[in-house]
């Protein structure tokens, strides 16, 4: 289980997380939504250690790794996908997923990765990640540097942005799985109905708050209707 | 000192061997030609139908001819260093006969264990004719425990004749003190150079690169990538002149990363003499991506396997 406690995060004196208290269980997968600014990206990089609370403790599985750098959470099962993927001068997708799973993979386990995340992987796994990638193609290989490390928390920074409706759809069927098959924690940061639908809990975002938390079905026609706010009270000031 | 074997031949030493396997191979093939200098001396030479190679009169270098329309040629030439305080200036010719197509490796490995300089200076001129391909890489290597210089100060300079190419690969990867590296280049109608090199530096080393290219005719073209790393104290210089006489085409990219207290300068000069000449110059001078290193830390590696792990892919 991972939990967030009193989580507060300032920059440049600006309150971007208020007091944020949840906490995941196994096997669920939460979406975080809201609208921009209310912090959620913030949240997702917090978890990862990308990011340092001003206040607050991060407990994962009754261990508390408020203060653990990025390298050591990952290698406790923590793993992201960054909104806008990475690019490497020189560096293979197969070089990427050697990483990324820790050992010395072969062609064949590589490209079985890559199928996960539908892409053609012959085609894929010797080219470098460089700008000759599409956006749609580097996002699904950043998925599946996520996925290859089989991590006991996958979070999944905005998938969708920065990808045409073409890869969308075959984004969605890539998170379809993850639902269906993957048993650890999967948290997506998404503003896209058709992610917040596979979801089993969403977290609604306001002003750097949580707004809301509940079950799909009890949630997500107020997200869509746009009824749901929160007054944004800065508890942490 | 343990003599080792080299296809049966009696000539090198361990450390020879070290320094041949860092530049290029120490096991040729059979069908290959090879010449191989060592402390200012030709040690041993192979030609074949393809391939000759004649010393030069003066004992200062040799020509290397390989006939018109060789389908796939092979030649080594490389150069060791092991006496410390030798400064070795060498002059090899290449001449490339038309429709020729031909791999030449060469490359400078200098070993030092004593408190003198030791120097290599290559001088290669090629002279590759018409329709002819040659592909050309060096080595740079210095090792040693001395406190006596690596110095190497190659110049390269190509003659590309109608529709004939030539891709040179550059390495400079580890223990080289100083070197300066100059290319020139004439390019006539048609005919392409592609040169990429890649150089790391580090301690107080110095690294300077220079390169003089001229479109000359309608259809020339060149494409020129730099990818250099410079840490710790050194210092690397990049500088390309390229100047378009015809409808011609050239991209030159020079791309460093930047660590610790390195200083690294990049001096771009485009010059198009013709309206229909289209050059590129792109330099980029930077430190490694924060968001590259937390990439690789979000799958687990340290910070120093992250930069380590961009270095050589960088490099690669």
């Amino acid at each position: 289980m991972l939990e967030l406690q009193n989580v507060c995060f300032k920059k440049d004196n600006k309150l971007i997380l208020n007091n944020i208290n949840i906490k995941f269980d196994e096997t669920r997968f939460y979406v975080i939504t809201g609208p921009n600014g209310s912090g959620k990206s913030t949240l997702a990089k917090i978890i990862m250690g990308l990011e340092k609370p001003t206040s607050g403790k991060i407990i994962f599985n009754g261990k508390d790794i408020t203060d653990m750098p990025v390298d050591k959470r990952s290698k406790e099962g923590i793993s992201f996908a960054f909104q806008q993927p990475v690019r490497f001068k020189g560096i293979t997708v197969y070089d990427l997923l050697k990483i990324s799973t820790g050992k010395d993979l072969c062609k064949k386990e590589a490209c079985g990765i890559l199928s996960k995340v539908g892409l053609c992987a012959l085609e894929y796994v010797d080219r470098e990640i460089n700008a000759s990638l599409s956006g749609g193609e580097l996002k699904r290989i950043e998925i599946a540097s996520v996925i290859a490390r089989n991590p006991k928390v996958a979070i999944f920074d905005e998938p969708e942005a920065g990808i045409d409706l073409w890869s969308f759809k075959n984004l969605i069927q890539v998170f379809k799985e993850l639902e269906s098959n993957y048993s650890g924690i999967t948290i997506v940061i998404s503003h896209q109905e058709r992610i917040l639908n596979i979801a089993d809990q969403i977290i609604l975002m306001k002003d750097g708050k949580v707004s809301k938390v509940g079950k799909k079905e009890e949630m997500i026609n107020e997200i869509l209707n746009g009824s749901s706010c929160c007054k944004g009270v800065n508890d942490c000031e | 000192m343990v003599q080792v074997a080299v296809r049966g031949l009696m000539i090198v030493n361990e450390i020879d061997k070290n320094l041949l396997d860092e530049i290029d191979v120490s096991d040729f093939k059979e069908s290959e030609a090879y010449n191989i200098r060592k402390n200012g001396k030709s040690i041993k030479r192979k030609i074949n139908d393809y391939v000759d190679i004649e010393p030069k009169e003066d004992g200062k270098g040799i020509n290397v001819y390989v006939k018109e329309n060789t389908y796939f040629g092979i030649v080594h030439i490389p150069v060791i260093l092991t006496q410390s305080g030798l400064k070795d200036v060498v002059y090899n010719d290449f001449y490339v006969g038309k429709n020729a197509n031909v791999i030449i490796l060469a490359g400078c490995g200098i070993h030092n264990d004593e408190h003198e300089d030791s120097e290599h200076d290559g001088i290669h001129r090629f002279f590759i004719e018409e329709g002819a391909k040659v592909k050309y890489t060096e080595k740079h290597y210095g090792n040693g425990r001395g406190t006596g210089k690596r110095i190497l100060n190659p110049v390269t300079e190509i003659n590309l004749k109608k529709n004939a190419s030539m891709t040179m690969d550059s390495v400079q990867i580890k223990g080289v003190s100083k070197t300066k590296r100059v290319t020139k280049a004439k390019i006539y109608e048609g005919a392409t150079l592609v040169v990429k090199e890649k150089i790391l530096t580090s301690d107080n080393q110095v690294a300077k690169t220079d390169f003089v290219i001229d479109l000359k005719g309608d259809g020339a073209s060149c494409n020129v990538t730099s990818r250099s790393v410079a840490t710790e104290n050194s210092y690397q210089e990049f500088k390309s002149v390229v100047t378009g006489k015809a409808k011609s085409y050239a991209h030159v990219s020079c791309d460093a990363i930047i660590k610790d207290d390195a200083k690294v300068k990049a001096i771009p000069e485009i010059y198009a003499k013709d309206a229909d000449a289209n050059l590129v110059h792109e330099a980029v001078i930077g430190k490694i991506a924060g968001e590259q290193l937390m990439k690789l830390m979000s799958l687990g590696l340290s910070e120093k396997e992250a930069e380590d792990v961009i270095i050589k892919g960088f490099l690669k």
